[in-house]
């Protein structure tokens, strides 16, 4: 067996390191917001964990393709680690966004855009999850898995607009805002470090998990391969 | 003489011949479906199950009605859909029949676009059967040339996709179950623009109220089927 990278091992100390900083900046350097109040705080992790989520669906989109193109399983192996860190970090978002909406907006969930659209895509990636367990065959199941994440990684984005055409109350803190929006706030100084600070810390982290789940399935593989040759 | 026929045949731009595949596979299904019955039975049984559930779940009175005549349409047409899609492609896993299909030497997508044509053929008489039968059970008049053609770009992106992702499902263990939950999620966008552009035209609203929801139709439906006539190969290959 290799040794674990000692660069991973490096990675996984920063990130615990800047998780644990990030979350001071969130829940005590950052000042508290006047109309909120303390729950505002969960906004600093619920951005920076849908933009891992992002960030693990668009990596999932590419190296499905990727994998189309070339057929190398090696890239199955990180569509399937971007998928799980994607679905993971998305429920963690809506969790908390959650948090935030039930004394903000009265409500523990509404259809808005941003909040359907998470939830679809949590739904693609269950299926994905099942597709891949019915099926036997590795070629075929990375085939597989590849066309429904491109399928998904399209139909996505066309879901996110067809429901903005409805009007969204989701604030949008960067960037202009819609009037119905309801919850923005303007960021302090301070409060954009917290959140820059945030989103770097959980981009890290996002590499992090990515390299160490890729890793763990290079490795599974290679076990799946040593069974098969006990057993001949 | 024979050999004069097999020379014109093989001197036959290709073009045409692919169109001739697709028109092959879809007269087969179709043929085959004329002498049984059975797809279009059950998909037809079925639809009129789901008004009738539909019927007392909603309590469908004259004021509920005319908000979600559209919605009980497309929720119709979109679980008696993928009966439809099981089928016709478990008929072909069933009897190995789908082998035999990819031994013959057509282009792959061939088989992709005679199976969409012959799913949109049996959605679409679904559809018309289903239409009058609650046009009259509701005494509402479906009948209007742009709520027809909703439906008609509607089933084109459903069929599109759903034909794509029945071919993976009955090539897995679970197979039936799968089909709705992979294809939902990604036909939402059809479902939300369908369900509001035929609201559109039973409320008689304004054209330029409808308009974007029939462009992400078209939309939709010309992504998705490019897409899947990409990607088919991928999925059939053994």
């Amino acid at each position: 067996m290799q040794a674990k990278p000692s660069t991973l091992k490096v990675l996984d100390v920063v990130s615990l390191i800047l998780l644990g900083v990030s979350a001071y900046l969130a829940l005590v350097f950052a000042p508290t917001e006047a109309v909120m109040g303390e729950v505002q705080r969960v906004f600093y992790f619920h951005v920076a964990t849908a933009w891992v989520g992002m960030l693990g669906f668009i990596a999932a989109g590419v190296s499905g393709i990727i994998y189309l193109r070339t057929g190398d399983l090696k890239w199955d192996r990180v569509e399937m680690a971007a998928v799980e860190i994607s679905l993971v970090f998305f429920f963690i978002t809506i969790v908390l966004g959650s948090i935030w909406a039930r004394p903000v907006w009265n409500t523990w969930w509404t259809w808005d855009p941003r909040l359907t659209t998470a939830a679809i895509t949590e739904l693609i990636y269950i299926a994905y999850f099942m597709l891949r367990q019915g099926i036997e065959d590795p070629d075929r199941r990375a085939r597989f898995g590849a066309v429904y994440t491109l399928i998904g990684a399209v139909s996505v984005p066309i879901t996110f607009m067809a429901i903005r055409l409805f009007r969204t109350i989701h604030p949008v803190v960067i960037g202009t805002e819609s009037a119905e929006a309801q919850g923005g706030f303007n960021m302090t100084g301070d409060m954009r470090i917290a959140f820059f600070f945030a989103l770097f810390a959980f981009t890290v982290i996002f590499i992090d998990l990515f390299w160490n789940r890729i890793r763990m399935g290079t490795l599974a593989d290679k076990v799946e391969q040593l069974k098969l040759k006990v057993m001949q | 003489m024979a050999e004069s026929t097999l020379r014109t045949t093989a001197r036959r731009p290709a073009k045409s011949s692919f169109w001739k595949a697709i028109a092959a596979i879809a007269w087969k299904d179709l043929s085959a479906e004329l002498r049984s019955r059975e797809l279009l039975s059950a998909m037809l049984v079925f639809s009129l199950l789901v008004i009738l559930i539909f019927n007392f779940a909603l309590e469908l009175d004259i004021t509920t009605r005319r908000t979600v005549t559209s919605g009980v349409l497309w929720a119709t047409f979109a679980f008696a859909g993928t009966l439809g899609l099981n089928r016709s492609m478990a008929v072909e896993k069933d009897r190995g029949c789908l082998d035999g299909l990819l031994l013959a030497p057509v282009d792959r997508s061939a088989i992709y676009f005679g199976k969409v044509i012959s799913n949109l053929v049996f959605m679409l008489i679904v559809e018309a059967i289903v239409l009058p039968i609650y046009s009259v059970l509701y005494s509402i008049n479906l009948f209007q040339p742009g709520l027809l053609l909703v439906i008609l770009l509607g089933s084109v992106g459903y069929v599109a996709v759903g034909t794509l992702l029945s071919s993976m499902a009955v090539q897995t263990r679970t197979r039936d179950v799968l089909l709705p939950i992979l294809l939902f999620p990604v036909v939402v966008p059809i479902l939300i623009a369908a369900v509001k552009a035929s609201g559109g035209y039973l409320t008689n609203a304004p054209m330029t109220d409808i308009l974007p929801w029939l462009n992400l139709l078209i939309a939709y439906d010309v992504i998705f089927t490019a897409i899947a006539f990409m990607v088919f190969d991928y999925v059939v290959e053994e």
